[in-house]
């Protein structure tokens, strides 16, 4: 599972870094997903990968999973959620003021 | 003791105060928001007097002990930040009044949330909700940025949006390595763990550490990391652009607190990790901060390029990792900050007497009331290249006198000297271009711009200016506590046993 996961996190990364290099602004957004998603994983996979634990100490459970990465992971997924909206906005205003969804507003469509 | 999760509170409750009164009218709006930053200098004076002692206040929220919970910790340094951010706050709220509020809704919601994130930010000893107020301050600053609106702003403002989004992604990566590393997010606590950590971990604590750096160099305009910066500062509004000379400063801020704190273990993993980097990269800066402000066309775009300078200069003296180094840092930071705000202002006070000139260096029109504004130019220019008898003078020579001691004297005396003169020159040249070298048949070009700003009575619109020029005055005028103020914070940085012991007794009390 380790495996899978840390692959999973860096094909995502790397999507991410190539997309958000891109001229226009759509695939930048894209990629700006892309790296918030591979950091919330990485986050979450950085609290050590248990399957079938309770996130809390019981007798009766034999471990427990870390339950602090899911807290930070959940707030990372609001704040990025909420940045992604701002900037889908202001990409679209950028498209409208200046005529062109290239991201220095210069290249013509 | 709530004292000190009051200037969090309070911006937090002004903002949504002012949010629910968004149908009452303006004057209750502004009355409100200047009350709650007045209140906020008020807090951090307190704050000041209380922890001048020496003492490291801790607040843990929630009542939970302190390695489990997060905690809000007042010393020397986040008290010193605290009223420098709200004093800049005070006067770019006073000449944001004179109009600036009006282009927009929610102007003085988003200012109060700026505010939050940024006295959050200071405040906070956990390193996730450090990243949890940059968040906050950030997209109240994006907010703000695009404020009024405008291609040239939008366009801006885009590349610093997406720019900090990636910053913000780079800290979450860091923050999780360390995380999964040491099992903590208490800044105190992990600066405990480590120190005994094993030697495998070494390298991925590194790789965090510098990653961590990269994202506060991204924050501080660092080269290579500042090309965001000119055209978002140049293009935004002027006063939003003098509260954005604190913004660099944060990236400073946690670049001291960080490295000074968690990685000062000596001889430890995370010693020496990024002196390599942060003089070198200060003194290039320093340089290329200095060649743009020579190179501007506008002189919004020349005190952008001066705010970086400014940061190379304050990083220089940080980097050369001795107490007075930073003590000298210390100085120089809100002097740079006062003057780069001011210069902003003023700024605009000149554009707006240009016609469509505006703020291009080049010889227009006559400006109305030469004598006042031609002579604050003057006086903030004498701040800004850092000649005697102000606050500059006294910040640069303490850097340079902390540097004597430095293998890399040279190097840093050439860079910093020389880059003076330049700045002098680059001043020199834009007032003697905006002032001297004047064109009266342009006269007839400004006809309609007089009409605009004569509805505003010429004091109001410089008292700001002159508070934050007179707060450059106080910096040399009191000199003597400051200084003796700030060697205390420098000594109480280096030596964080103090810190960590502060907060992690306050769980064992419990």
């Amino acid at each position: 599972m380790e495996a899978l996961v840390s692959l999973i996190i860096g094909v995502l990364t790397a999507c991410g870094v190539y997309l958000s290099l891109r001229g226009r602004t759509f695939p930048v957004v894209l990629g700006l997903t892309f790296l918030s998603y591979a950091a919330n994983l990485f986050l979450l996979a950085m609290g050590r990968l248990t399957i079938g634990a309770p996130p809390i100490i019981a007798d009766a459970a034999e471990g427990y999973t870390d339950p602090l990465p899911q807290a930070l992971v959940l707030t990372a997924i609001v704040i990025s959620f909420a940045m992604t909206a701002f900037v889908i906005v202001l990409a679209l205003k950028t498209y409208k003021e200046t005529g062109s969804d290239h991201v220095d507003g210069m290249h013509k469509p | 003791m709530h004292l000190i999760i009051a200037p969090v509170l309070l911006p937090l409750l002004a903002g949504i105060g002012l949010l629910l009164l968004r149908q009452q009218g303006r004057f209750l709006q502004r009355s409100l928001s200047v009350f709650s930053v007045f209140i906020q200098v008020v807090l951090a004076s307190g704050l000041l007097a209380r922890v001048s002692q020496g003492d490291i206040l801790v607040y843990s929220l929630g009542n939970w002990p302190a390695p489990f919970g997060i905690v809000l910790v007042a010393d020397r340094l986040a008290v010193w930040m605290l009223l420098i951010t709200s004093l800049i706050a005070l006067f770019s709220l006073l000449y944001a009044l004179l109009g600036t509020d009006k282009s927009g809704r929610h102007f003085h919601v988003l200012f109060q949330l700026q505010l939050f994130g940024l006295n959050g930010a200071f405040l906070t000893g956990d390193l996730f909700n450090l990243f949890v107020f940059f968040e906050i301050l950030l997209i109240a600053s994006y907010s703000l940025l695009l404020h009024g609106g405008g291609k040239a702003r939008t366009q801006a403002g885009l590349h610093f949006v997406v720019i900090n989004l990636v910053g913000s992604t780079l800290f979450l990566f860091a923050v999780g390595i360390l995380y999964g590393i040491l099992g903590t997010l208490n800044m105190a606590d992990m600066a405990a763990k480590v120190s005994a950590l094993s030697v495998e971990h070494i390298p991925l604590i590194r790789a965090a550490g510098l990653l961590l750096f990269g994202v506060f160099a991204l924050k501080a305009a660092l080269v290579p990391l500042h090309l965001w910066l000119p055209a978002a500062y140049a293009h935004t509004s002027a006063p939003i652009a003098a509260l954005f000379a604190i913004m660099t400063k944060v990236g400073v801020y946690s670049i001291l607190r960080v490295y000074t704190l968690i990685f000062n273990t000596p001889a430890g993993p995370g010693a020496n990790m990024i002196e390599a980097w942060l003089l070198p990269l200060a003194l290039i800066t320093l340089v290329i901060g200095i060649l743009g402000a020579m190179a501007s066309s506008g002189l919004y775009q020349q005190t952008a390029y001066l705010v970086i300078a400014s940061v190379g200069t304050l990083l220089t003296a940080v980097g050369l990792n001795t107490p007075a180094g930073i003590a000298a840092g210390l100085y120089y930071l809100p002097h740079s900050t006062f003057a780069a705000a001011a210069c902003f202002l003023l700024t605009n006070t000149i554009a707006m007497r240009r016609g469509q000139f505006a703020d291009r260096l080049e010889s227009g029109p006559l400006v109305s009331h030469m004598r006042l504004i031609g002579g604050l130019f003057f006086v903030t220019a004498i701040l800004l290249a850092g000649l005697p008898p102000l606050s500059g003078f006294i910040g640069k020579f303490m850097i340079l006198k902390a540097a004597l001691a430095h293998s890399q004297l040279a190097w840093i005396m050439g860079v910093v000297l020389i880059t003076s003169l330049f700045a002098l020159i680059a001043l020199t040249r834009s007032g003697s271009l905006l002032f001297y070298k004047v064109q009266a048949e342009r006269e007839s070009a400004v006809a309609s711009a007089a009409v605009t700003t004569g509805s505003v009575p010429i004091i109001r619109e410089v008292l700001p200016i002159i508070g934050l020029l007179g707060l450059c005055l106080a910096l040399v005028i009191l000199a003597d506590p400051v200084i003796g103020y700030l060697q205390l914070t420098s000594g109480q940085l280096l030596e964080p046993s103090f810190y960590i012991q502060a907060v992690l007794a306050m769980g064992n009390t419990r």
